[in-house]
């Protein structure tokens, strides 16, 4: 019996192609019955060469890539390897590090948010973002959607109570928390607060939603609810995910890019790199040989 | 539903937010300054009106800084006033000496018991009993000495006098010991557990452990503690001032009352007149005070961060 | 030689000893240690509250003291009391918990500037009461006080012992108290919260007004109590900067002077012309301090315990 075949030789099963993606929503139809109608949003990402540094260690190694305003991309690649350095990036959260120093540009919509005089406080509001973990304030679940809007000034409680309703709806949440909206956030099981954290980024009507891992924390039933979330999601915002489960990159992305220590090895349509990636470091990832 | 970004982000708001933003965060680095200001200002203000002893000559006559050394008796109030700082100073050492050789053996030993070899029942009625005693204003502490512990003393010395440097000294060990213990059990708390148990391993005893392991490796903040203690014992004035007596009498005997430098400065400071060289005395007491415990703190410090370096690097 | 015959040479090991006496000996001597603290705690708070239980009663808390404090009641003591404290949290709150936020949030940690403030409140807390007493007669009324008279061209009203000046000198004593548990409060925070808010265009003073200055609420209430406990026990600071003995009237203008309990025990206590006559309103007056800062102090303790409760539990 042959020992060295392909089949045996690789550690994993090989990644099924993934199923046709369903055809992104038409620009202006809601997703979910109820949701207003919104114009097709999005905003194309760019980074140019950029660099991350903390203090001594580089972390990011002039990454250039170019993030499309439609669907959704994906960022994969071992722990430690800067995914996570590159997304928050785009919306200035590495500035809570102090030792964080960067080089080259990130764009958002054309215009380079590393310069000193951006306004990091309006591009968060336009560019959003899910963290790993869930974290709802122990607010309201009412309080918690309606934060975002409070701090930009907003006092009507009948148009925040409209806002309210609809982000809860777009997060595919409203369903289930419409007859307990002023209890406490922290009631909600993990997947529910998730989808509530999202409901609250959603709620100051960003054009980007970044998101760092955003299932990693949950079960797999609460997962494959984020994940149909994110393609209902796709056709109104650019949205970037970083995850380190590659089946799930395969299923909700249409474009992958793959990182391996700062460096960005390959980019691509999530079809192609998973079937047949360009380099072997990425098929040798995929196919589990290490990270 | 309308779109929020044109209403609410014109250009106007973001300058307004911005200007809002930083007014806001200089308010409150006013509000951090407040501790440097207070600080300098206690240094300033109590320095300033001590100074008249050095520079101003008016004063020099009756109260000058050979005076403290060259007199031969604390008597500000008469007709020929002295300035000998000696008893002060003497007074202060006993007591603060009978405080500390009381409170620090047993607040060290306690805490040992109570982080090493006290089981749980017995711990959570020794730290209550330290939380409560530390919540002890030292105004009732220096009532117990003067009301009950210095007749009981008087009975079993058979002292000429009630009230003692060492009725004195005691009570201030009592009100300091809270001060040592918590910080002692701290450090020995915080010697990872690895120690002990390798120590525990090789066979030796829980005493052995505890005295040639656990109490080295916590070694800093037995000291920081003790520093600690000194500094609150030298500085304490309610207790002394109600239980020693009050007499400026410079002598070796712990029975005889005596006059600390805190004590001294509450009892005259009452009626003295603004400006006059007494006040500047009583002020220069002051800053002697803060000195000895200010620099007695920065040891402290010291061995706080030695602590920190040894657990840390370990 | 070889080793073996090195080892050769060597005695045997002894065998460990069966009983360590001398190491149980020790372990006693600590114990004893340990339970004369208990016992001398035991003693004090007995002694008071055996000898001072009789007299504390509701009308020796609500009337004022007669014949020579022979007689009467502590009313006036404890209303000065409650008055300075008052006082005193007004003035300390917004600076302690600024200072805490601006450490916090803003400071950068290695800068000149930071370092001044922690040796600054470090050195605060050291302080001999006795010396903060002499600053709040030299500064406070000397100082600022004359000059507030002298530039309203007024007689002696701020230049002279009274409520507002003890109530400011006992705020700068508890300044380090607030600072330091505001700034333990706010760094139970978890980070990911503060993150949250900023991550979705709040600014910095909105992250904190909104998300975390109310999660560390426990911790700032923490502080005030244990202030408040501070401020009613510490007489040396008050001494010169506005406690009486007997005053015929209850303060009403910050410039007036005011009854103390703690001052109230000091003086009582030493400078009673008959003991035996106020012994029984001494002893009441003790109880009654002693119960009021062990009740603040339970208080701050059990606001702490929830907090490391709710810590503990958010992780």
């Amino acid at each position: 019996m042959p020992v060295d075949t392909p089949e045996i030789r690789t550690a994993m099963p090989p990644v099924p192609s993934p199923p046709a993606a369903p055809p992104d929503a038409p620009p202006g139809a809601p997703a979910r019955p109820g949701a207003a109608p919104v114009a097709a949003a999005g905003t194309h990402l760019q980074a140019r060469e950029f660099s991350l540094f903390y203090g001594s260690r580089q972390a990011l190694k002039k990454i250039s890539l170019e993030i499309p305003p439609q669907g959704v991309t994906a960022i994969i690649g071992p722990s430690g390897c800067g995914k996570s350095s590159l997304l928050r990036g785009f919306n200035r959260m590495n500035d809570l590090i102090p030792t964080a120093r960067s080089e080259g540009e990130l764009l958002v919509a054309g215009m380079d948010v590393c310069l000193p005089g951006t306004d990091v406080v309006e591009l968060r509001r336009r560019v959003g973002m899910v963290f790993q973990r869930p974290n709802p304030f122990p607010k309201s679940i009412f309080e918690n959607v309606a934060f975002g809007l409070r701090m930009l000034g907003l006092k009507d409680r009948a148009e925040l109570e409209i806002r309210v309703e609809d982000s809860l709806r777009r997060a595919a949440l409203w369903d289930e928390v419409r007859d307990r909206l002023d209890r406490s956030a922290m009631a909600l099981s993990g997947g529910q607060q998730q989808r509530l954290c999202i409901a609250r980024s959603l709620a100051v009507e960003p054009e980007v939603l970044l998101m760092d891992e955003p299932a990693s924390a949950l079960d797999p039933t609460a997962t494959a609810r984020i994940e149909e979330l994110v393609l209902e999601l796709r056709g109104r915002y650019t949205i970037v995910v970083v995850t380190h489960n590659m089946q799930q990159a395969a299923r909700i992305s249409s474009r992958t890019a793959f990182l391996l220590q700062g460096e960005l090895v390959e980019y691509g349509d999530t079809r192609q790199l998973f079937t047949s990636p360009r380099e072997k470091i990425t098929e040798d990832y995929i196919t589990g040989r290490f990270g | 539903m309308p779109p929020l970004q044109p209403a609410l982000n014109t250009l106007a708001h973001r300058r307004s937010r911005r200007v809002r933003e930083a007014f806001i965060a200089g308010l409150l680095r006013a509000c951090a300054f407040s501790a440097v200001a207070g600080l300098l200002l206690i240094m300033v203000f109590v320095f300033k009106e001590a100074l008249p002893i050095f520079t101003n000559a008016a004063t020099q006559k009756e109260a000058n800084f050979a005076g403290f050394f060259s007199a031969t008796a604390w008597q500000p109030v008469s007709d020929h006033p002295r300035y000998a700082l000696a008893p002060l100073l003497s007074g202060t050492l006993k007591v603060v000496l009978v405080a500390m050789l009381f409170a620090t053996p047993i607040a060290v030993l306690a805490a040992l018991f109570a982080s090493e070899f006290a089981p749980s029942r017995l711990r959570e009625v020794i730290k209550p009993a330290i939380e409560i005693l530390a919540g002890v204003p030292s105004v009732v502490l220096g009532f117990f000495a003067l009301m009950v512990l210095a007749t009981w003393l008087q009975g079993v010395t058979h002292a000429p006098m009630r009230l003692s440097a060492l009725n004195a000294g005691l009570a201030l060990g009592i009100g300091v010991i809270p001060t040592i213990f918590t910080v002692c059990e701290d450090a020995l708390r915080s010697v990872p557990k690895s120690y002990r148990e390798a120590s525990l391993a090789l066979g030796a005893s829980p005493w052995q452990t505890a005295w040639s392991v656990t109490l080295p490796a916590a070694s800093a903040g037995v000291g920081a503690g003790v520093l600690l203690g000194l500094a609150r014992a030298t500085g304490e004035t309610m207790i002394v001032l109600m239980a020693s007596g009050n007499a400026a009498i410079h002598s070796a005997s712990v029975l005889d009352s005596a006059r600390t430098l805190s004590a001294c400065i509450a009892a005259e400071l009452a009626e003295v007149v603004v400006g006059s060289p007494h006040y500047s005395v009583l002020f220069f007491l002051g800053a002697v005070l803060f000195t000895i415990t200010f620099l007695i703190n920065v040891a402290a410090g010291f061995f706080v961060d030695r602590l920190r370096r040894q657990l840390a690097g370990a | 030689m070889t080793t073996d015959a090195l080892r050769a040479t060597l005695r045997p090991l002894p065998r460990a000893r069966p009983f360590d006496l001398t190491g149980l000996g020790f372990t006693a001597l600590s114990g004893v240690a340990a339970l004369l603290i208990v016992v001398m705690v035991a003693i004090i708070i007995g002694d008071i509250v055996w000898r001072g239980w009789g007299t504390v009663t509701w009308e020796f808390l609500w009337t004022v003291p007669r014949e020579g404090m022979t007689k009467g009641g502590i009313f006036p003591a404890l209303y000065g009391t409650a008055l300075l404290v008052v006082l005193m949290t007004v003035a300390l709150i917004p600076f302690g918990v600024g200072a805490a936020i601006y450490l916090h949030e803003y400071a950068k940690p290695d800068s000149p500037y930071t370092r001044a403030v922690r040796f600054a409140v470090a050195n605060l807390a050291g302080v001999p009461s006795i010396v903060y007493g002499l600053f709040g007669l030299g500064f406070f009324v000397n100082f600022i006080g004359a000059s507030i008279d002298r530039g309203l061209g007024l007689d002696v009203t701020w230049g002279q012992p009274a409520l507002i000046w003890a109530a400011l000198t006992l705020a700068l004593l508890n300044l380090p108290v607030v600072i330091v548990t505001t700034e333990e409060a706010l760094r139970a925070v978890p980070r990911d919260t503060r993150e949250a808010s900023l991550a979705l265009g709040a600014t910095r003073w909105q992250t904190i007004r909104h998300v975390l200055l109310p999660q560390a609420m426990p911790g700032v209430l923490t502080g005030a109590v244990l202030a408040v406990s501070r401020g009613a026990g510490e007489v040396a600071p008050i001494l010169f900067t506005g406690a009486a003995y007997f005053l015929p009237y209850l303060p009403k203008s910050p410039t007036d002077q005011f009854m103390e309990l703690g001052y109230h025990v000091f003086v009582l206590a030493t400078q009673s012309p008959d003991v035996d006559a106020t012994r029984p309103l001494l002893y009441g007056t003790v109880l009654v301090l002693l119960l009021l800062t062990f009740l603040l102090n339970l208080t701050a303790f059990l606001l702490r315990a929830r907090l490391r409760a709710a810590l503990a539990g958010r992780q």
